[in-house]
């Protein structure tokens, strides 16, 4: 099985090959390194742009006014903040034009605790980009997911965000990409670029296929009638295992996997609410005007008379910034002891 | 309007006196450049008077640019798509799009906030036009964020091939932002040069803040030199020299692929915008007046002939008002409208 860098890697080769993608772009996103990741290794159309943040988006803006697609890159998502102005344009430029300049552009950036990054390497996104209107945001939690999503948004008219945990860059996932090889040693011999000397390297790209995760679609990835968890990225599989761990104990949580952040799958998350009567929100944003906030929000004035207890939500703290020490990112990030606790309390909560 | 016409078609076909020669230019095109300086002056202070009358929120705008903005529209490849130039001008362009072919109307329509304004759909202020059939990119409030957007579809234009530019032009304030760095860095690397021409209008001011206040280098053009980009400075309220630079500097850019940079400057006429009162700067240049000075002095056209046209396009403006007091304003419930391309949903109580 692919691992998520992988994916991201045959996605952008699988654009660039078959919907016209023209320009893959960031910092050290080219020949050699092929982005920090390698999620843009031996991609033909990835190149190395200046280190200026502002720059690489003006830029995106500029290719996708001319009706080229463009995926750029902001090589982490705690860099991306000197852009967002840049970002806010792109997101009201075909509002602002009589809908005369759709922008066809995607940003990628890795977002999100979890490898130890510390002040500048562990932002997240999500409640931010929540908030740049005109944008469509993703956030897959799995290598098929993150292809399917990144196939949906190279070929948007829209500008699309596309967070990828950073955590998960290297983890496997249970599907099979379409087209990929079963075994996953044979993919890597095909497309990781050699250690050392790569400039005669060129990847041999497996016969992939087009396959697509629309904008707005939940998956539901464990069934349950007690509680519903919704989340995406990696906390999406933190929340997968407290479920299972908790089901032997006789819980029974339904985990949403929202995976699009905007727009989003209300009915999904307002049919499982309405069979369960409590849910939680988890992300690793911080606390404060969280968009698991806006979710809370929406259950309780849409669902309040279904509910069984008051709707929660589980995410970072509202502090500066993740501290290096482990003790100091567990306790600014949720942990999965954390969502378990939560859960067993909300479902001791009655009326 | 009829005798204007003729007027103006007659003494077209005359030759530039040997007292003036108008840097050679043909005495039609000499005659064109000051029709369309004054259409576009005469536009200007309808829009002001349209404010003054309390039939729109606020101007912006551009009297005292003609004699810079008129020619660089004239020389503008004019279409749509990448085989003609892509031009992001900044809220003091009427000038420009007036000589691009933008129509009196069209402008009134943008400042009366009419649901009919092409630009924007009554939805932003004067003069931040957006024109896709010309190429003619929104104009945005936030300063200098036009400069990388250039480069990118500059980017995209030397792929195409067919030697069409993009033009971006800003004020001196806004030279400030790290945009207009970030412009000058793309469009420059060696091996990797941008066709972009890359103009700052010095007038002088950033609302009310001196030159002299805000810049240490002795011009703004010597920032582009420092990257090795062709750059000069000139007086950008004399039409003839500001239509042969832009002239030679689109052929060298179309021919090499590489950027140029204009410093040209200009007088700030009425001021920064409305909020400063929109009242006429006695102790500016007035470049209108001073060329128009120089076309009867030359005997290229007569007083009565100048009068005629001041008269003909007082004409079209009063009309193109009266048309656009006709027209429907936006409704209220048009603020999704164009959020996503074709209007898909994007509000969420509706997902």
């Amino acid at each position: 099985m692919a691992n998520m860098a992988q994916a991201v890697r045959m996605a952008l080769h699988y654009a660039e090959t078959n919907y016209d993608l023209k320009d893959v772009f960031g910092q050290d996103v080219g020949a050699p390194l092929g982005g920090v990741f390698t999620a843009t290794q031996g991609v033909k159309t990835a190149w190395n742009s200046t280190l200026d943040e502002r720059g690489i988006i003006g830029m995106a803006m500029g290719i996708a006014m001319t009706g080229d697609r463009c995926v750029a890159e902001i090589q982490f998502a705690d860099y991306i903040f000197n852009t967002i102005d840049l970002l806010k344009i792109a997101g009201n430029t075909l509002w602002c034009s009589n809908g005369n300049f759709p922008l066809p552009m995607t940003v990628m950036t890795p977002v999100g605790a979890g490898i130890r990054g510390s002040v500048y390497h562990s932002h997240s996104f999500d409640a931010w980009a929540s908030r740049l209107a005109g944008w469509k945001v993703v956030m897959p939690s799995n290598p098929l997911d993150a292809y399917g999503l990144l196939l949906s948004c190279i070929l948007d008219p829209n500008p699309c965000m596309f967070l990828k945990p950073k955590a998960l860059m290297r983890v496997r996932g249970e599907e099979l990409i379409p087209g990929e090889p079963a075994d996953e040693k044979e993919l890597k011999a095909m497309i990781d670029a050699p250690i050392g000397d790569r400039s005669k390297w060129k990847p041999k790209w497996p016969k992939l296929e087009e396959y697509l995760v629309p904008f707005g679609k939940g998956k539901i990835t464990r069934s349950g009638d007690q509680i519903t968890v919704v989340s995406y990225g990696r906390h999406l599989l933190l929340c997968n295992d407290v479920a299972d761990l908790l089901k032997t104990e006789g819980y029974s949580a339904e985990v949403i996997d929202l995976r699009s952040i905007y727009p989003y799958d209300w009915q999904m998350i307002k049919t499982s609410i309405q069979k369960t009567g409590r849910v939680l929100f988890v992300n690793e944003d911080t606390e404060v005007t969280n968009f698991g906030e806006h979710l809370a929000y929406r259950a309780t004035t849409e669902l309040f008379f279904e509910l069984m207890a008051p709707p929660r939500v589980l995410a970072g703290k509202a502090v500066p910034g993740i501290g290096l020490y482990p003790s100091l990112e567990d306790a600014s990030v949720p942990q999965k002891h954390e969502i378990e606790t939560l859960i067993r309390s909300i479902c001791a909560e009655v009326p | 309007m009829a005798k204007a016409k003729k007027t103006a078609v007659k003494a077209a076909s005359k030759t530039a006196t040997k007292k003036d020669n108008f840097g050679g230019l043909n005495s039609k095109v000499v005659i064109q450049m000051l029709d369309l300086m004054i259409k576009s002056r005469v536009l200007e202070e309808r829009l002001i008077k349209i404010y003054r009358a309390g039939e729109s929120f606020f101007w912006i705008g551009g009297p005292g640019e003609e004699a810079w903005g008129v020619p660089l529209g004239m020389l503008a490849r004019v279409g749509k798509g990448l085989d003609f130039d892509f031009m992001h001008l900044h809220y003091r362009c009427a000038p420009t799009v007036l000589a691009m072919g933008v129509s009196m109307l069209d402008s009134i329509r943008l400042m009366t906030n009419r649901a009919t304004d092409p630009s924007t759909g009554g939805r932003n202020f004067s003069n931040h036009y957006a024109f896709p059939d010309m190429n003619i990119a929104p104009v945005t409030s936030p300063l200098e964020v036009q400069y990388p957007i250039a480069c990118g579809t500059a980017h995209a234009q030397k792929r195409h091939g067919k030697k069409s530019i993009s033009v971006v032009t800003g004020g001196d304030a806004g030279t400030a932002e790290a945009e207009f760095a970030s412009a000058l860095i793309l469009s420059s690397r060696k091996g990797k040069e941008l066709p972009v021409l890359i103009t700052v209008q010095n007038n002088k001011w950033g609302i009310s803040t001196h030159y002299d206040g805000q810049h240490g280098e002795n011009e703004i053009a010597d920032r582009a030199r420092g990257f090795n980009i062709k750059s000069r400075v000139i007086n950008g309220n004399d039409p003839i020299e500001t239509y042969l630079a832009i002239e030679e500097d689109m052929a060298y850019i179309r021919k090499t692929g590489k950027p140029a940079f204009i410093e040209a400057h200009v007088s700030r006429l009425y001021g920064h915008s409305s909020a400063s009162g929109a009242n006429q700067e006695k102790n500016e240049v007035d470049p209108v007046k001073d060329f128009e000075k120089r076309v009867t002095k030359s005997g290229l056209l007569k007083e009565s002939d100048v009068k005629a046209i001041w008269e003909k396009y007082e004409d079209e403006g009063i009309k193109a008002l009266e048309q656009a007091r006709t027209e429907p304003v936006p409704t209220a419930d048009s603020i999704w409208d164009n959020t996503y391309v074709g209007s898909e949903n994007a509000d969420w109580r509706k997902f």
